[in-house]
């Protein structure tokens, strides 16, 4: 079942697109999470600008907030809760939804399942188990789902890739963001040295115990100066604004972006690097 | 009763010692360097065992199961251990630990004991309560002797002087065993602890070592060690006492088979512990002639009752976990205030404590899971960890400022339009500190952000504008 690589293969042999291909698009719905909504717009524009030209349609329901991973890792359980029955009702008759956030996406798969155990309801345990299957992560949905590696992109920069821990330990998301970057024209992709270690943002921990969590950036952008890359990007916006926040402090003129805004530049519009660096 | 985790009661918040700790440039070199060492060598020979992740979930397995029949076992092991000879005792906390040990060295009128590496006497202040005893105890594992010279404290479950360097210990041994004279290379350092050690080996009649394992079903106890130091205790002395936590119990001897395995490659990166020492109870002849074993509660059975957070139980003290920590490699093991540092000690030494102290600790993590991935026996200490903040949050004990913000972030994410007004009243409240897109300083809680990284600010348009604003001009 993997209509939309099809379409690709008789789009690359006949050059033509096909007629009904309206039949093999996917409806999208977007969970932007609620930090990139706030703070990260950008990533999600991109998100949809990606997942557009790859002839899928997206919606967004204005209704979403937060998954409740803040909350559940602090020790906040009961607010996160009623977060979690919130997101089962936003997202009850959707299709496959993209999540531009790897926290996000192993909040749902490791802690909902134990959550809606916990409540003793049958029927919550029942809604989580038929959400699970339909969250992608962005670079999940693309190389898993979509069976797309080249998204088309051009994007003439140097570029590393810091691995979030949740996309490493709980997604084993393995090499997919890697390919995705790899087939983009005009990058250059280089390894960051490194990799499975953490970049001490650990939501609540990087001001709980800011002065681990700086060292711990110290070291994350110690690797990512050595790559010279220019950029840095990563699947998880909370990691960059650690990597970016200290990057950006020391004047160090390597930037950081979400995969997604990555993906989604081409010749027409190569993102400048103005005011962009966090 | 009184549970005593060493003296982790009175230790400062984990936040304040690491910030201590981190100006020590020194000691942060030592523990990088040995870290990054222990974790090749551990990530080497765990790579060639094709059977790992099997092996992971069996030990695993035997530890769930022991743990929900652990009186019975215990009991089975009471019965074998007599039957072979040993005297078996029961403790409930240090003091009675520390009381029945006592009354047993008393009791053959010595003043002297030689020790094996424990981890389980340190928790239990062992040291202290038989030096107020009027009993001098002798540490023979090297980094436990390197740690009572120097009057220090355990940064390392494994490798205690971990802290420490070579030149360090150099400098510690000329002062403490009286040399003028001592070579810098290690085998030269390594040959004044022998000297010094041989002569208490030969001299003192008296042993106290931990148990990595006791076997119920034969009544053994299994000490493993890479020196043989700990043989020496464990096979010269007339009298041995054995520690044990109540955890420590294995139900067969073929599980030995598992763990023994799994320990020393987590632990050190060997295939195999230089020195496996079983015994069981005595035998005329041949080693002690009198063994005891003091079974340790000291809080464990309150963890036992936590189904959530009972499988902390389940840890072999490998210090994989500390190894692989990337907030225990940037503080060391002091930070934590605990004989048991890093991830494990995070759960462990404020459970045994019932959460009355050390509530600092399960938020010294980043939840990266870096220490579930090599912990051998798969406890899932970053679940643990967010169990115990829970406890923690469920007793009304987080800082107030905290809960204010959580509950106004929980009012906030109800409902999208709320969502919006808390964005509004960001974008108010930021308007004094927001510069071209980013906050250089904060205050109050978050300026331990921005006192090393910039913020970004919270722009014009959110997402939810952007797209509802694109979905009008669309609109025909």
């Amino acid at each position: 079942m993997d209509q939309p690589l099809r379409r690709r293969k008789y789009t690359e042999i006949t050059g033509r697109t096909p007629l009904i291909a309206i039949h093999w698009e996917l409806q999208i719905s977007l969970f932007i999470a609620c930090y990139n909504d706030m703070l990260f717009p950008g990533t999600g524009q991109a998100v949809v600008t990606v997942l557009e030209r790859l002839g899928h349609t997206v919606e967004f329901r204005q209704s979403q907030t937060c998954c409740g991973q803040m909350h559940y890792n602090s020790g906040y359980q009961a607010d996160a809760l009623p977060l979690m029955e919130k997101f089962l009702d936003d997202f009850r008759d959707s299709g496959v939804v993209c999540i531009p956030s790897s926290s996000c996406v192993a909040m749902i798969r490791e802690h909902y399942p134990v959550m809606a155990e916990k409540s003793g309801r049958p029927e919550m345990v029942r809604e989580v188990q038929s959400l699970i299957p339909r969250v992608f992560e962005f670079s999940e949905l693309l190389v898993d789902k979509l069976g797309v590696e080249d998204t088309g992109a051009f994007f003439p920069y140097l570029v590393t890739l810091h691995s979030s821990c949740h996309s490493l330990r709980s997604l084993h998301i393995g090499d997919k963001p890697e390919r995705l970057l790899k087939k983009v024209r005009g990058l250059t992709y280089v390894p960051l040295e490194d990799r499975d270690q953490c970049c001490g943002f650990g939501g609540t921990f990087s001001v709980k115990n800011a002065d681990v969590s700086a060292a711990m950036a110290a070291d994350k952008i110690r690797c990512v100066l050595k790559t010279r890359a220019e950029v840095c990007a990563a699947l998880d916006n909370s990691c960059l604004m650690q990597i970016g926040g200290a990057l950006g402090r020391l004047n160090t003129g390597t930037r950081t972006m979400h995969i997604a805004e990555i993906l989604a530049a081409t010749e027409a519009s190569v993102p400048t690097g103005a005011g962009a660096h966090v | 009763m009184s549970v005593r985790v060493g003296e982790a009661a009175s230790a400062p918040t984990f936040a304040a010692a690491a910030k201590h700790l981190m100006g020590n440039d020194q000691l942060r070199r030592n523990v990088r360097n040995a870290t990054e060492v222990i974790r090749n060598k551990r990530a080497a020979v765990v790579g060639e065992m094709s059977d790992w992740q099997q092996l992971r979930d069996t030990a695993h397995a035997i530890k769930d199961h022991t743990m929900r029949h652990l009186g019975e076992y215990l009991a089975r092991f009471e019965e074998n251990c007599t039957r072979a000879g040993g005297i078996v005792h029961w403790a409930r906390d240090a003091d009675e630990a520390n009381a029945i040990a006592i009354e047993i060295i008393r009791s053959h009128n010595e003043k002297e004991v030689i020790k094996v590496k424990t981890m389980t006497t340190d928790e239990i202040g062992m040291n202290r309560a038989l030096e107020a005893a009027g009993i001098t105890p002798y540490e023979t594992d090297l980094a436990d002797l390197i740690v009572q010279l120097g009057d220090d404290k355990p940064s390392h479950i494994v490798v205690p002087a971990l802290h420490r360097n070579k030149m360090e210990i150099r400098e510690l041994f000329m002062r403490t065993m009286g040399l003028s004279e001592l070579g810098t290379r290690p085998e030269d350092i390594a040959e004044a602890a022998r000297l010094y050690l041989r002569e208490k080996f030969l001299r003192v009649p008296v042993a106290i070592s931990g148990a990595n394992f006791a076997v119920a079903e034969t009544g053994s106890v299994c000490v493993v060690e890479s020196e043989g130091n700990g043989r020496m205790c464990v096979s010269l002395p007339r009298l041995l006492i054995s520690v044990a936590g109540i955890e420590k119990i294995v139900p067969k001897f073929a599980d030995l088979e598992v763990f023994l395995q799994l320990l020393a490659r987590s632990a050190t990166g060997e295939r195999m512990n230089p020195y496996n020492s079983i015994w069981t109870g005595v035998t005329p002849g041949d080693g002690p002639r009198e063994f005891h074993v003091i079974l340790l509660d000291n809080g464990r059975t309150k963890v036992l009752a936590d189904e959530v957070s009972r499988e902390t139980l389940d840890c072999i003290r490998c210090g994989a976990c500390l190894n692989a920590c990337p907030v225990y490699r940037q503080t060391g093991g002091h930070a934590y205030g605990s004989i048991y540092a890093g991830p494990i000690g995070a759960i462990l030494t404020p459970q045994l404590q019932s959460m009355e102290h050390s509530q600092t600790l399960p938020y010294a993590s980043s939840l990266c899971g870096a220490c579930y991935e090599v912990c051998p026996v798969k406890i899932n200490i970053p679940e643990i960890l967010i169990h115990l903040r829970n406890k923690i949050v469920e007793n009304g004990d987080a800082p107030a400022g905290e809960q204010m913000g959580m509950k106004a972030a929980a009012w906030a994410m109800s409902d999208a339009a709320n969502l919006s007004t808390a964005r509004t009243l960001g974008r108010i409240a930021q308007m004094p500190f927001a510069n071209n897109g980013v906050i250089h300083h904060l205050p109050g809680m978050m300026s331990g952000w921005t006192a090393t990284r910039d913020m970004p600010s919270i722009p014009a348009e959110s997402f939810r504008q952007w797209w509802a604003k694109r979905a009008r001009e669309k609109r025909p």
